[in-house]
């Protein structure tokens, strides 16, 4: 691998990403894999506002609809919302605090492959007899009863999934922890790179019983156990326990990255320094463990008695005090900025009033006796969809435009940028501020169709309406990606000019190997401080230019995340017992898996160095991207 | 960098030291070691000797905890320098699973 810059084909440039070890190529793959994730589930979405534009729609049949709304909420969260903000850590957290890699980057590159794989098993469903059908919660009295093979792929799939999250989160714990560059303390790390931290954090304790209740489900479903089957025994309630231990921490995975991006974006664009960051970290920390102690407000309807029942609603109230906190300090950040408003920027002065809306609806449920109203109407799917579009979707449109040149090396169309945000904000609260309404008016949720006599043509019909504003908005983005992507104007280190922390202080994209030399961090927002020193170079060295180590690439991630993939299909079909060839399918792909896994243990790779003379020339040739 | 090597060579007073030290963290190790096979002792006795359930499992869960506590520190080196993230995450992620577990215990089964 050399860092002379050469033209490579397509083929070679596939087997690249293929093999890659690299956190920069592994963001990139995250960001395309979850924009195509997020594109089936808009779809989906799109779906569904059709059946519910108009009052006894047929467009689809009530199970096709069942499995597009499962599908719809499952690809969003897992698919689409977790793996482009996993895209944005791997690019960004590495450089804020000045490091070459990751700790794991052949974990890095095996966590992605499996979520791609275990992405790509679930959607497969709809091509191979069904997608599943229970809902994205997969209710177990619900899912034990669905016929075929939806909910088999569906705990297969997110297994596999979930594993590559799982090694991704303890990966960048490992790396914020013992890589950050010297006079990087804890409490001089940027805002994002905090909230990766506590986003992993949540990831390694909440992923672990999302895997034993699938693991429950697989066994009750194709096993005969009978860990939810209550006429055996068992207690169909354990799964929304389990399910909700995940699922709420989950909900805070994703916005507490989204949170993060917007600091970043509030600092930069007020060209102030955070206000109250000592305040937005300990709100941060403070949420992640408020995130376990709430799930429960999911289940206030489930009868679990009035004592819990206080206990959870409680809990659930006490999150908005930190919530507020962080409201409060980026309002002030703002506040007396010399403010740009640029793409970036309105997506984040729009995120703070939609999230709030959402936050406040929160409390609303969070008091039991109100819940009781509340519960599965489509009050409950407004809420979600204003804090998790309202929040984490407007960031990742943010981080997109925020992000794009320091990933790619070329500015988004502002221009464009500001139209997608125009159609996708007015579209969203057009779409989902009147389902409040439908709610109180009494529309349950996850229904196919409602009728004529009922009142709610005129608000559904408005609801879809404004999903078609978000769909044009969404396609304008992708118009711009492309223009910008063949105009290709490359930019330097800083293009957005008031950059402050360790990312915009290197070239775009950057080397493949980061910083030529470890930067030293003198302060909070490091980059703005060297540059109101007038350092011209950005950043102050911590130690002489000398060789680098890196590790070589592998194509082995790729084939242990095959090798589980082809086992789930022997796993999926060995209990139909008229298909005999299941189960040398699932024994070949454990092969694959462990045989791969074998290989790796065995075979020493020490990775490669880039000489000195090589980086000398990197700094004199300007080459950027390192292929 | 950690390619770089560096070669040192010991003092007197700091080979001293270090053998000083060495002896002390041997002590330890032999003592935590006897401590934990005499409660290992205990347990088993308890068993032996046929007393209620009710008294044999929580003091044979206080047990474990203190030998798991034991283990950590002294062979596995938690005492050490620079374990602090360590310990902290332990102890968040024992705090946790605990408030959970418990609360998820008493929900659906009290």
């Amino acid at each position: 691998m050399s860092s002379i810059a050469q033209k490579k084909g397509f083929g070679a440039t596939i087997w690249d990403f293929m093999t890659t070890v690299d956190h920069k190529k592994i963001a990139i793959l995250y960001l395309i894999s979850g924009g195509f994730f997020f594109l089936v589930g808009g779809l989906e979405a799109m779906l569904i506002r059709v059946q519910l534009a108009t009052a006894g729609n047929d467009f689809l049949s009530a199970g096709t609809y069942n499995e597009i709304i499962t599908m719809h909420g499952t690809t969003m969260i897992f698919l689409a919302a977790m793996p482009i903000l996993l895209a944005f850590m791997n690019a960004i957290m590495p450089l804020q605090i000045g490091a070459r890699d990751v700790a794991f980057p052949f974990l890095n590159s095996l966590g992605f492959w499996l979520f791609f794989f275990g992405g790509i098993f679930l959607n497969l469903s709809w091509f191979m007899g069904g997608a599943p059908d229970a809902g994205w919660t997969n209710y177990a009295s619900l899912a034990l009863a669905s016929e075929g093979h939806g909910i088999d792929f569906y705990s297969l799939g997110l297994t596999i999934s979930g594993f590559g999250t799982l090694i991704a989160g303890i990966n960048f714990l490992v790396t914020i922890i013992n890589m950050r560059a010297p006079g990087m303390t804890y409490m001089r790390m940027p805002l994002f790179t905090w909230t990766t931290f506590v986003a992993s954090a949540l990831i390694l304790l909440a992923f672990p019983p999302l895997t034993v209740g699938l693991f429950f489900m697989v066994f009750d479903r194709m096993f005969g156990a009978s860990f939810f089957a209550v006429e055996m025994g068992g207690n169909t309630i354990i799964w929304e326990h389990l399910f909700w231990i995940f699922g709420h921490p989950e909900v805070y995975i994703l916005i507490l990255p989204a949170f993060g991006i917007f600091s970043e974006i509030f600092a930069i664009f007020s060209r102030k320094r955070l206000f109250g960051y000592t305040a937005l970290v300990f709100a941060t920390i403070l949420i992640g463990f408020y995130g376990f102690m709430v799930w429960a407000h999911h289940m206030f309807t489930v009868g679990l008695g009035p004592t819990a029942n206080a206990v959870f609603a409680l809990a659930t109230m006490i999150i908005a005090v930190p919530t507020g906190i962080k409201i409060f300090n980026w309002l002030l950040t703002i506040w007396g900025g010399n403010i740009s408003f640029t793409t970036p920027m309105i997506y984040a002065v729009a995120f703070i009033p939609s999230f709030v809306a959402g936050g406040v609806t929160g409390v609303m449920q969070a008091i039991a006796p109100l819940d009781y109203q509340l519960h599965d109407s489509y009050f409950i799917v407004a809420h979600f969809h204003y804090v998790i579009v309202g929040g984490v979707v407007l960031a990742i449109l943010a981080g997109t435009h925020l992000y794009w040149p320091k990933m790619f090396g070329t500015m988004l169309s502002e221009k464009l940028g500001k139209w997608t945000f125009w159609f996708f904000f007015i579209g969203f609260h057009l779409t989902f501020f009147i389902q409040h309404f439908l709610g109180l008016m009494g529309m349950p949720r996850r229904v196919y169709t409602f009728g004529a006599d009922q009142g709610w043509d005129l608000f559904n019909a408005i609801s879809s309406a404004g999903a078609v504003l978000m769909a044009i908005g969404v396609i304008i983005l992708l118009v711009n990606v492309v223009m910008t992507s063949i105009k290709n104007e490359r930019v330097g280190n800083d293009p957005w000019g008031d950059g402050r922390t360790l990312e915009w202080a290197i070239a775009s994209p950057p080397p493949f190997y980061n910083f030529a030399q470890t930067p030293l961090v003198r302060g909070l927002d490091t980059f703005w401080i060297e540059k109101m020193d007038g350092n011209k170079k950005g950043m102050i060295y911590a130690e002489p230019l000398g060789d680098i180590h890196m590790p070589n690439g592998s194509i082995i991630p790729f084939v242990i995340s095959l090798g589980m993939f082809i086992a789930s299909f022997g796993a999926l079909y060995f209990l139909d017992g008229d298909k005999p060839w299941a189960l040398a399918v699932l024994i070949i792909g454990l092969v694959i898996t462990f045989g791969s896994m074998l290989v790796r243990s065995l075979k020493d790779d020490l990775g490669f160095h880039i000489t000195k003379a090589e980086l000398l020339e990197d700094a004199k040739g300007g080459n950027t991207d390192g292929h | 960098m950690a390619h770089d090597t560096h070669i040192h060579v010991r003092s007197q007073a700091e080979f001293e030291y270090a053998k000083k030290k060495r002896a002390e963290e041997m002590r330890g190790h032999l003592a935590t070691f006897a401590i934990m096979i005499f409660l290992t002792l205990v347990a088993f006795t308890m068993v032996a000797a046929g007393f209620s359930a009710y008294l044999i499992v929580p003091i044979i869960l206080l047990l474990a905890g203190i030998q798991v506590i034991l283990q950590l520190y002294y062979f596995m080196h938690m005492s050490g320098k620079g374990h602090g993230m360590v310990a902290f995450f332990m102890f968040c992620g024992m705090f946790v699973a605990f408030i959970t577990v418990l609360a998820l215990v008493t929900i659906v089964w009290w």
